[in-house]
């Protein structure tokens, strides 16, 4: 009796099957004549006022100036959205008629490098990858249409290291780090370099006052019982007498927090980062915020992909330093927060000029790892891919290093 | 007469969440008849499509399987998710540990994932039995520390090189992953392995002297004990045999979808299978239509994301609302059956 139920219900299953087969093939013949489709792939929600908000905005941007439309897909990780994959992501969006797809996440590496060999002419993107660099360790030349993007984020960090140094009364400065690999060591160890500088060469204190600790949390944002939460390391941070907390992750805990003690009369700061409108949490405990201003790269990307010149380079690309806050030309900027104070916020103007004409590259050594072993000689300077690839974090930083 | 009832039920179950995210679509201003379409599209709409809605339900008929087992001795198996994710860790361990022909090393995992889920069971069956812990508090508790375990395991001591992520390990190598046909991503080898697991549970508990015994167990153990029933072992071994199931559903998450560990490698899955069983009513033919209605719905709201620009959440939401009205159509019923005449109740 009810396995009669079954075989109906399968029956008609296989004919919705049957037609809606037909549907696609003709949503594909038309693609032809519609405008620029760009697909993008986050890896948290859009709306996180952190690095996806910072993707999202950027490609809104760009496809609005090439008058085209947006296929965006959030929260694709594995807790998120379990079922869904970054491959299937891709084909789906192809399917739709997408002509560029953007991966915005390190988590979606082996997805998107999936996805690019099993369509190796369609023109695609990882955001923070390597495997476009041909002199990186994970070159992938068989792979012609896949580009990285990445912004020079390290001078953005040292911007922020700076001013927390410039600010901090106690010389305690912690960094809320998200997983550790590559990029976040080179990002926390940039951080360090700006806030040693400020702290000794600027506020002329002592190097050995300066307390600088990162604790990770273990992925880019909080998973509720996979990651360390976030909101209980910052305060575990101002609770143990840190008093600027310098963000690593891509959501806002840290400045929320901040907000919510330095409300309370607590003489605290937080640094956040990666988008622009992040200091809007908590505006006063703000001291600014180095974001990404992926706006102008994916517009190149997206008109190289309408001439046919769209290639599988490696972009790791700087502030404007005529204006690290320019829209249409800086890929990394830092907004001051209202938080700084109008004497620090005009030192931090000078350090930002130094390292932009280049009388100041804080990747200079005499300097060291972790473990006292020599990163970079005397006068030496960092090539970029020592930078890149930063096997550990710098002398007189606390915190694991893997 | 039952039938019937049943079949009332089963059709409120579907018609009223349906209902329902119809009123949530035009709260959000999505066209509700366009998201049906692409409901059947998204899950249905081709053979790429097909496969995907099929990767979802593998591991629904398999964690709703070892659920039935447990059910059917009248214990609520909550500790489903922590026996799917044991089940993954160990074949995670030989899929890294073992180099062997693709043969050997997915037969290896399979019967690791068996062993791993069979142990966190038992662990939840032992606690119940020996300890006196419920089994709900039992497997809750399990379910944190298998996470637990698998965090430590991603950290520690299966991290990538240089990498402190929860995000993974390494991918497997090749011959660790289950084989797929080409241009598909879900491997037909886990859908027979899902299909015959659920037959040979169903043919367990209801054609051998070993199910039937369960079975009495679970509907009254007092009696059964009266019988010469060992109900204390009977509910062990359903735990044992719930939580091997299980493990082969985290076997194919890990070697047949992700490739590898990842922390979240149930996926709610376990849970949700709580569900498809409550609104199976414990038939287990049942459990195939229900399990891939569910699977169809994880694969529409990635649709409805993609293609009406609808908030990620919405699938959540969707979702959440589609499981309170299972609970509440499955309340309903209880009620309904406890409220007629015991003339009209006929035989279970």
């Amino acid at each position: 009796m009810q396995w009669k139920h079954l075989v109906i219900f399968f029956s008609l299953l296989l004919f919705v099957v049957g037609c809606s087969d037909n549907d696609e093939t003709e949503s594909v013949s038309s693609e032809a004549s519609e405008p620029f489709k760009l697909g993008l792939i986050l890896v948290g929600p859009r709306d996180d006022n952190g690095w996806s908000q910072a993707h999202f905005e950027g490609a809104s941007h760009a496809i609005e100036k090439v008058g085209g439309e947006m296929i965006v897909v959030d929260k694709v990780n594995p807790a998120d959205s379990p079922n869904i994959t970054v491959p299937q992501v891709v084909d789906d969006m192809i399917g739709q008629g997408a002509q560029l797809i953007i991966a915005t996440s390190d988590d979606m590496k082996d997805g998107i490098l999936e996805a690019a060999a099993a369509h190796p002419d369609v023109p695609m993107i990882h955001a923070s990858g390597d495997s476009a660099w041909t002199d990186g360790k994970a070159y992938h030349s068989e792979l012609p249409m896949l580009a990285n993007i990445m912004g020079k984020m390290e001078y953005g960090k040292m911007i922020a290291g700076c001013a927390a140094a410039l600010q901090s009364d106690t010389g305690r400065i912690s960094y809320l780090g998200p997983l550790i690999n590559d990029e976040t060591r080179r990002l926390v160890s940039s951080t360090y370099l700006g806030a040693k500088h400020c702290w000794t060469e600027v506020a002329g204190k002592s190097a050995s006052d300066l307390k600088f600790n990162v604790n990770w949390i273990g992925f880019w944002f909080n998973i509720p019982g996979v990651t360390l939460d976030p909101t209980v390391v910052a305060n575990e941070f101002f609770a143990s007498g840190t008093d600027v907390i310098v963000s690593g992750i891509d959501t806002t805990e840290a400045i929320v927090e901040a907000g919510k003690r330095a409300s309370a009369g607590e003489t605290v700061w937080a640094v956040p980062y990666d988008y622009e409108g992040s200091c809007s949490e908590a505006p006063s405990a703000c001291l600014g915020v180095p974001y990404f201003n992926w706006g102008p790269s994916y517009l190149d990307a997206i008109e190289s992909v309408s001439n046919g010149s769209f290639k599988a380079t490696f972009q790791w690309l700087g502030p404007d330093w005529k204006d690290i806050n320019d829209h249409d030309t800086s890929m990394i900027g830092f907004l001051k927060g209202d938080g700084l104070t109008s004497e620090n916020s005009k030192e931090l103007d000078k350090f930002t000029k130094a390292l932009g004409d280049g009388s100041l590259n804080l990747w200079t050594g005499p300097l060291n790892y972790q473990d006292g072993s020599s990163f970079l000689g005397e006068g030496e300077s960092a090539t970029d891919l020592q930078i890149w690839y930063m096997p550990s974090l710098l002398e007189g930083m606390d915190g694991p290093a893997e | 007469m039952f039938v019937r009832n049943d079949l009332l039920f089963l059709g409120l179950g579907i018609l009223v969440p349906v209902c329902a995210s119809m009123l949530v679509f035009l709260f959000v201003d999505a066209p509700p008849l366009r998201a049906t379409e692409l409901f059947f599209e998204g899950a249905f709409g081709s053979s790429q499509r097909m496969g995907d809605t099929l990767m979802i339900w593998v591991p629904l008929l398999l964690a709703s399987s070892a659920l039935i087992i447990t059910f059917s001795a009248g214990m609520w198996n909550i500790g489903i998710e922590g026996q799917i994710i044991a089940g993954a860790v160990a074949a995670s361990f030989v899929a890294r540990e073992f180099e062997a022909s693709t043969p050997v090393v997915l037969t290896a995992m399979i019967v690791a994932g068996l062993i791993g889920g069979m142990i966190w069971g038992g662990l939840a069956g032992l606690l119940r039995v020996r300890g006196g812990v419920n089994e709900i508090f039992g497997g809750l508790g399990l379910n944190f520390v298998a996470t637990g375990l698998v965090v430590y395991l991603i950290m520690g001591p299966w991290s990538r090189r240089g990498i402190a992520s929860t995000g993974g390990t390494e991918p497997f190598r090749p011959q660790a992953w289950f084989p797929t046909l080409d241009g598909l991503r879900v491997s037909p080898l886990s859908v027979l392995l899902a299909i015959g697991v659920l037959i040979l549970v169903l043919w367990f508990l209801s054609r051998t002297s070993y199910g039937l015994r369960l079975r009495a167990t679970g509907k009254n153990p007092l009696a059964a004990s009266r019988f010469g029933i060992r109900t204390d072992a009977y509910l062990l071994l359903s735990f044992l045999l719930a939580g091997g199931v299980a493990g082969l559903a985290g076997v194919t998450q890990a070697a047949a979808v992700y490739h590898r560990l990842v922390p979240s490698i149930s996926g709610g899955y376990g849970f949700l299978a709580i569900l498809i069983v409550l609104l199976a009513g414990f038939r287990g033919q049942w459990i195939l239509p229900i399990a891939l209605f569910f699977a169809a719905v994880s694969m529409a709201s990635f649709q409805w994301q993609l293609q009406l620009g609808l908030h990620s959440s919405l699938g959540g939401v969707i979702q959440g609302i589609l499981v309170l009205s299972v609970l509440l159509l499955s309340g309903y019923r209880a009620i309904s059956y406890m409220r007629k005449p015991i003339s009209e109740e006929g035989d279970a």
